[in-house]
């Protein structure tokens, strides 16, 4: 078992008629049995001129872990079971407040009716709660309504030197509100400060949060932010094989499954269209005047392109691989596979496959696009992936296209040297990808031109350039 | 034809038996006579399949889909396939002969041809049927006008039987292929392309072993051994000095039973020339004219006599060795076409030329994954290697390269220079110098593998524990971490499995003890084990090559990589240039053990722990267990002030804030657990390895080694490289005897007591067979202190121990068996140097089955 805390002190005359506002004794320890564990509730100080009442959450993570049908699930990631949960301030403390102080949160008071209906000054501290974006997010979210935030950051570990800041904030809000509106306040926006996936909270329990933000939401400058936060941290609950391969390599399962994630950048700042797009444009101008009619999207990810190769009236077949199973579902999702008629779908070919193993099935394409591929792979594997495409694949047609590292000086988001995807394995100059560009063509039997992408920058070239492999005729 | 007395007929072991008789002639019953009901498909059958009537006729088509696809699965499976139809029509018999041409094998037509009154008769028998009989005189002759087109038609085996008693007396006699010598079992000498070079012929056949023969004359005109069969793989003529010379000494010992010989494009080629044939005079053609026109036209005739009867391939030992000229795929292996047989002389080509003006040829090789070895020769090449279990013995020597015969089944390759340049290769041949030419054959692995060896649902054959299965679900997340992080599959030679933790025990506060892997490998027979210090790091496997050279040879590996470093699941720990650092100063240190000289092996294969866990898990550590260990100081110190707040103020809050000072305390174990785990590193410095088996090295793996061997040679590397290499602690522990037994535990009590993750028990002899089979490689028991960073600060509390002592381990221990099996195949395949993909197939499996759900804290 362990534990959440959360205390409120209230210094109005007289302190101590807190009790009647939460419905709680003050001379009395109550508990509370919850389905995330026991809440105890007791007054470590009472006086008339300041009252602090503990609530304080045991969670079982044993408990929690069994929850659903009593054997541990065996598909779970090592994190499900050595994690912050029982300790953090998170959604079980905001179910916890729902539960035991039901009657403060909506405000009623028999006892003292004109007390729960006025501000009040009030102390709320919450000793460890998870925030990943730091005190200024705290602010952020809790300022607006009132409250004077003090947050201080939890150190990793006191002992050991250079690992800082823990994510963990020792919180104080401080303010006159109505004790009601304090615990809404705590209620909804505690698990958007949290930034881990909500393992035990479903969507229906999401949907009960945001609606209790009511009033006060719809008018909070952070609104977008605070449901958007939201929406992002359902998670699947079932984790896949993957994740479990992140656990036996010590590894955060999110840096495996990270293919599909956006850029940390995406974006031209000369041009309103978004870089994606004409990205997209460029290769499909390619793909025509190569003449193409059996194209391949060779890490098609979610299939962007595959749904623009099909709306081409000239293709007789588009063939879309990834290596990664979650890219090739959105795909299937994406470009609505089961929904599509079958004159259409039968000239689509969705499957998995790697570009470091020989594959038949990508073989007598007249052309083959590498999207934004080749730099999610490690420099000593491309030999392997020029032998696969270039080597056995043998298109007419090979596009390939990558970022311009030169580029990333114009993305004030990006800190010198960091690539603009945490995937990255490297970003090249455009010197680069020509000297890769120049030799793979000559060692296989390909002509190439490079060709920019996007607004051409006259000092640092354009966001993305593009190769263009033509096979030369035997 | 002949009389009614004749009853054998000959037909090929594998081929498409196509019966030819009008309706009522008798075909069914004599399909049922001679052949296996199995082997024999009937349209009336397969009518009867899809129509519920054999007799409806506007089911034909439908009926003959399924006996095509069904002949064809056969066929495929290399079965003989007996088609009972009608097969009056040229038109049904042409399907037929393009279906057995399709998977290369002959089509042989039995006719029954009875006169047409006797097939009136029983069709009036049998009104069930009820064929018109003008059906039948139809059906009569349209048999007769197609007796004589039968060969023409493609049937290579013609038997007609006329009349009742011919049918009655026939017999069928399945005679082998000509290519099939299955039961030839060798030893052989299998040499490579000659091209008339007569002088290397005989020196290389003395070095072999086999006596000349000589003839009055005093030439060469045979070779004996005692205990050995040479095989030629053809191109015995052209370009050289002395065809006669070298086809006198083959022909002598060919006919003699002292060897075989497949037939080369040259000799074919010759033979039409020989023959007055068209052909153009190149490529040293004119050599082998101009000297046969020399010899004695009784020479001419049985040269050419001789070179006309050679056949294109052989099936040899069982099925293990195929010889052709160009070499074949498998699917060819055993099979007879025109196909096959231009396969085996040209090879296959892509349709291009290069900048000589010679055709490019297709590299079937690399796509080779059959079991039989394959030899051939048709290329010259500088060395012969090892490509997927085939070799290419053609060294050049006419171009002044080597001959070169290959010892099977010793695989020892044996070969002579050729005394100077006989001829100017049309593409440049680069000459191999003279120590690499040594005689230790190296191997090209594809540089890439392909797709179907590793997805999909998959089952591996495994030496230790039967046929493993793979689901396709977990052989896709495999392929997806092997291709995104992965490190070459070239390296990556093996997985270690996973390891199960001991029974679960019940004393008070501890889930695991040592008593339970004493009990459970004492009740499995193995009383003698080993305890190992379980180092808190990283697990790693590290391949060490003596020098970029071997490395080369042997792996393939580009540039100046001298071994490779890798995780659980195959991915690099560090980057290239520190990767490097570390190969090189662990093979630098192996080399001062003298483990490459003590192995004869230019490398070696590591399994090893590498420390610490943060060089590795940094991440991880503060993500997980740091940021665990700050939430619950930061928590429980503020409930415990308040609680104490309480308490003062006279509430009862006594076990409350007894229980908040305990959790306070766990935390505090929790956090130096993982603590003693951390230590900086910068570069190599603060990085330790410390290895305890040794799994491989050239031409052996070392699981049947007891772990004393292993962890000798483990202490010889801390001897020499004390600043990288670390001590695996150890004790020997008879798991019969009780004081040895309670030795074990106590040291096992003193490791987790000073801060050590636990122990690992494993059978002392290594690899081991108990009384249920393969025995588990090792069981982990770990300290209690450790297992807070598996089960949470608090497991130790009863009633959160209690129900953590549920857990089940029997998953978890089956994985760990099929994974362990899986490894051992790998690391089996990589010792007796099998291609790539048939250890690569295991390794994948491995990742594969780590996939797998399992409670991750076991």
């Amino acid at each position: 078992m362990r534990i959440v805390l959360l205390t409120i002190t209230t210094t109005v005359e007289p302190a101590s008629d807190l009790g009647y506002l939460l419905h709680k004794h003050p001379g009395r320890v109550q508990s509370f049995s919850l389905p995330v564990g026991t809440a105890h509730v007791f007054y470590p100080e009472v006086s008339a001129e300041r009252t602090t009442a503990a609530l304080l959450l045991e969670v079982d993570p044993v408990g929690l872990v069994r929850g659903r049908g009593g054997q541990a699930s065996e598909g779970f990631a090592l994190g499900q079971y050595v994690n912050d949960r029982p300790y953090a301030a998170s959604s079980m403390l905001a179910v916890a407040i729902k539960d035991v102080y039901r009657s403060a949160l909506t405000g009623r008071c028999q006892a003292r009716p004109e007390l729960a209906d006025s501000a009040i000054s009030l102390e709320l501290r919450i000793p460890a709660l998870p925030c990943r974006d730091g005190a200024r997010l705290v602010r952020q979210v809790f300022e607006p309504l009132g409250w004077q935030v003090r947050a201080d950051a939890v150190p990793l570990d006191p002992a050991i030197e250079g690992w800082g800041a823990s994510r963990y904030l020792d919180v104080t809000l401080s303010g006159r509100l109505r004790l009601a509106d304090a615990l809404n306040h705590l209620y909804v926006l505690l698990p958007v400060l949290d930034d881990t996936k909500h393992y035990w909270v479903s969507t229906a329990e999401i949907d009960k949060l945001i609606a209790a933000g009511g009033a006060w939401l719809a008018g909070h400058p952070e609104r977008d932010l605070i449901t958007a936060r939201y929406l992002a941290h359902q998670r699947e609950l079932t984790r896949d094989a993957l994740a479990r391969l992140a656990d036996v390599d010590d590894t955060d399962p999110e840096d495996l499954d990270c293919a599909l994630e956006p850029a940390t950048v995406q974006g031209d700042a000369g041009l309103s269209a978004p870089l994606s797009q004409q990205r997209r444009d460029a290769v499909l101008a390619a793909v025509r005047a190569a003449g193409a009619r059996r194209v391949g999207d060779l890490g098609c990810g979610e299939g962007a392109l595959i749904a623009d190769l099909v709306a081409e009236p000239a293709m007789e077949r588009v063939v879309g691989a990834d290596v990664s199973i979650r890219a090739l579902r959105a795909a299937a999702r994406r470009i609505g596979l089961d929904r599509l008629p079958d004159a259409r779908r039968e000239r689509i070919e969705l499957f998995q496959s790697s570009l470091t193993y020989r594959d038949e099935r990508i073989a007598g394409l007249d052309a083959a696009v590498l999207m934004e591929v080749i730099e999610h792979i490690d420099p000593a594997r491309l030999p392997a992936v020029e032998r696969v495409v270039f080597g056995y694949a043998v298109p007419g047609t090979v596009i390939v296209t990558t970022p311009n590292a030169e580029h990333n000086v114009r993305y004030p988001a990006l800190g010198p040297g960091q690539l603009r995807h945490r995937d990255h394995r490297f970003e090249w100059t455009r010197a680069e990808f020509g000297e890769w560009a120049e030799s793979v063509a000559s060692r296989n039997g390909y002509r190439v031109r490079l060709a920019p992408i996007g607004t051409d920058d006259p000092e640092v070239g354009p966001p993305t350039q593009m190769a263009i492999f033509e096979r030369a005729a035997a | 034809m002949s009389g009614p007395e004749v009853t054998e007929l000959g037909i090929p072991e594998l081929s498409l038996v196509v019966l030819v008789g009008v309706t009522g002639s008798g075909k069914s019953t004599f399909a049922r006579t001679h052949f296996r009901p199995t082997e024999v498909l009937s349209s009336d059958a397969c009518r009867g399949m899809v129509a519920d009537d054999e007799n409806d006729q506007a089911a034909t088509p439908a009926a003959f889909e399924v006996l095509n696809f069904i002949a064809a699965r056969r066929l495929a499976g290399g079965r003989l396939t007996v088609v009972d139809a009608t097969n009056v029509q040229p038109d049904a018999r042409k399907q037929l002969v393009a279906l057995a041409r399709e998977h290369d094998v002959l089509p042989v037509a039995i006719v029954l041809d009875l006169p047409e009154s006797v097939c009136l008769e029983r069709n009036a028998a049998n009104p069930a049927r009820g064929y018109p009989a003008q059906v039948i005189r139809r059906q009569h002759d349209q048999l007769r006008r197609g007796l004589r087109s039968l060969a023409r038609e493609g049937f290579r085996t013609v038997h007609v039987l006329r009349g009742a008693e011919e049918i009655a007396a026939a017999r069928i006699v399945r005679t082998r292929l000509f290519n099939d010598l299955r039961h030839e079992t060798g030893p052989f000498d299998v040499i490579g392309d000659v091209h008339g070079c007569r002088d290397e012929l005989e020196s290389l056949l003395t070095r072999l072993g086999y006596q000349i023969r000589r003839d009055d004359a005093g030439r060469a005109a045979g070779a004996s051994h005692p205990g050995r069969r040479a095989v030629f793989v053809g191109d015995l003529v052209d370009r050289g000095p002395d065809t006669p010379g070298v086809l006198r000494l083959v022909m002598g010992m060919v006919s003699d039973g002292d060897a075989l010989c497949v037939q080369g494009n040259h000799e074919s080629k010759l033979v039409r020339a020989l023959r007055g044939g068209k052909v153009q005079v190149s490529h040293g053609l004119a050599e082998s004219l101009a000297q046969l026109a020399a010899e004695p036209a009784e020479f001419r005739a049985a040269a050419l006599t001789f070179m006309d009867s050679l056949i294109s391939h052989y099936v040899l030992d069982g099925g293990s060795l195929v010889v052709a000229h160009a070499g074949l795929v498998e699917r060819f292996h055993g099979r007879t076409s025109r196909r096959v047989r231009e396969f085996c002389l040209y090879g296959q080509t892509t349709g291009e030329t290069d900048e000589y003006g010679l055709p490019v040829r297709y590299p079937w090789a690399a796509d080779y994954r059959g079991t039989a070895t394959v030899l051939y020769g048709h290329t010259a090449t500088p060395t012969p290697e090892w490509v997927n279990n085939t070799m290419c013995l053609d060294t050049g020597c006419v171009f002044g390269g080597r001959l070169t015969a290959m010892r099977y089944p010793e695989r020892e390759v044996v070969s002579v220079p050729a005394s100077q340049v006989y001829y100017e290769s049309a593409r440049p041949f680069q000459v191999a110098p003279a120590e690499s030419a040594a005689e230790a054959p190296v191997r090209r692995d594809p540089d890439v593998l392909d797709i179907t060896d590793v997805s999909g649902r998959r089952v591996i054959e495994t030496a230790h524990r039967g046929r493993v299965g793979v689901r396709a679900e977990n052989a896709a997340a495999a392929l997806e971490v092997a291709s995104r992080f992965g490190i070459d599959p070239r390296w990556l030679l093996y997985l270690p499995p996973t390891m199960s933790p001991v029974g679960t025990s019940g004393r008070p506060g501890l889930l695991e003890h040592p008593d339970e892997a004493f009990d459970a490998y004492r009740a499995d027979g193995v009383d003698q084990v080993v305890c190992e210090e379980k180092h808190m790091g990283s697990r790693a496997v590290l391949l060490l090559c003596r020098d970029a050279g071997s490395a080369r040879a042997r792996f393939g590996a580009p540039g100046d990589a001298l071994g490779a470093a890798w995780t659980r699941t195959g991915r690099p720990f560090f980057d290239e240039a520190l990767t490097s650092q570390l190969i090189d100063r662990a093979r630098v240190a192996a080399g001062q053990a003298g483990l490459f000289d003590e192995l004869d092996s230019p490398w070696l294969l590591l399994d090893a722990e590498l420390l610490p866990w943060s060089a590795k898990a940094g991440q991880l550590i503060r993500d997980q267990y740091a940021a665990v260990g700050a939430a619950a100081r930061a928590s429980l110190t503020a409930a415990a002030d308040v609680l104490g707040q309480a308490e003062a103020s006279g509430l009862d809050v006594a076990g409350l804030l007894q229980r908040t000072r305990a959790r306070l305390a766990n935390a505090a174990e929790f956090t130096a657990a993982y603590r003693r785990y951390c230590w900086d590193t910068d570069g190599l410095s603060g990085v330790r390895l410390a290895p305890f088996q040794v799994l491989a090295s050239e031409g052996a793996a070392h699981h049947q080694r007891p772990h004393s061997w292993h962890l000798d040679l483990a202490d010889r590397l801390v001897a020499a490289d004390p600043g990288l290499f670390v001590t695996t602690r150890r004790l020997f522990v008879d798991a019969a005897d009780p004081a040895s037994v309670a030795a074990g535990v106590a040291w096992w009590q003193d490791l987790v007591a000073a801060g050590g993750e636990g122990m690992v028990v494993k059978p002392a002899l290594n690899l081991t067979t108990g009384r249920k089979g393969l025995a588990q490689p090792g069981l982990k028991v770990r300290g209690p202190d450790y297992l807070r960073l598996i089960y949470g600060p608090d497991y130790t509390v009863p009633e959160n121990l209690d129900r953590l002592r549920q857990r089940g381990l029997g998953h978890k221990r089956s994985l760990a068996l099929r994974e362990y099996a899986l490894g051992l195949e790998a690391l089996d395949r990589l010792a007796r140097g099998e291609p790539l993909w048939r250890v690569h197939e295991c390794v994948f499996a491995v990742l594969a089955l780590e996939s797998e759900p399992v409670d991750p804290r076991l």
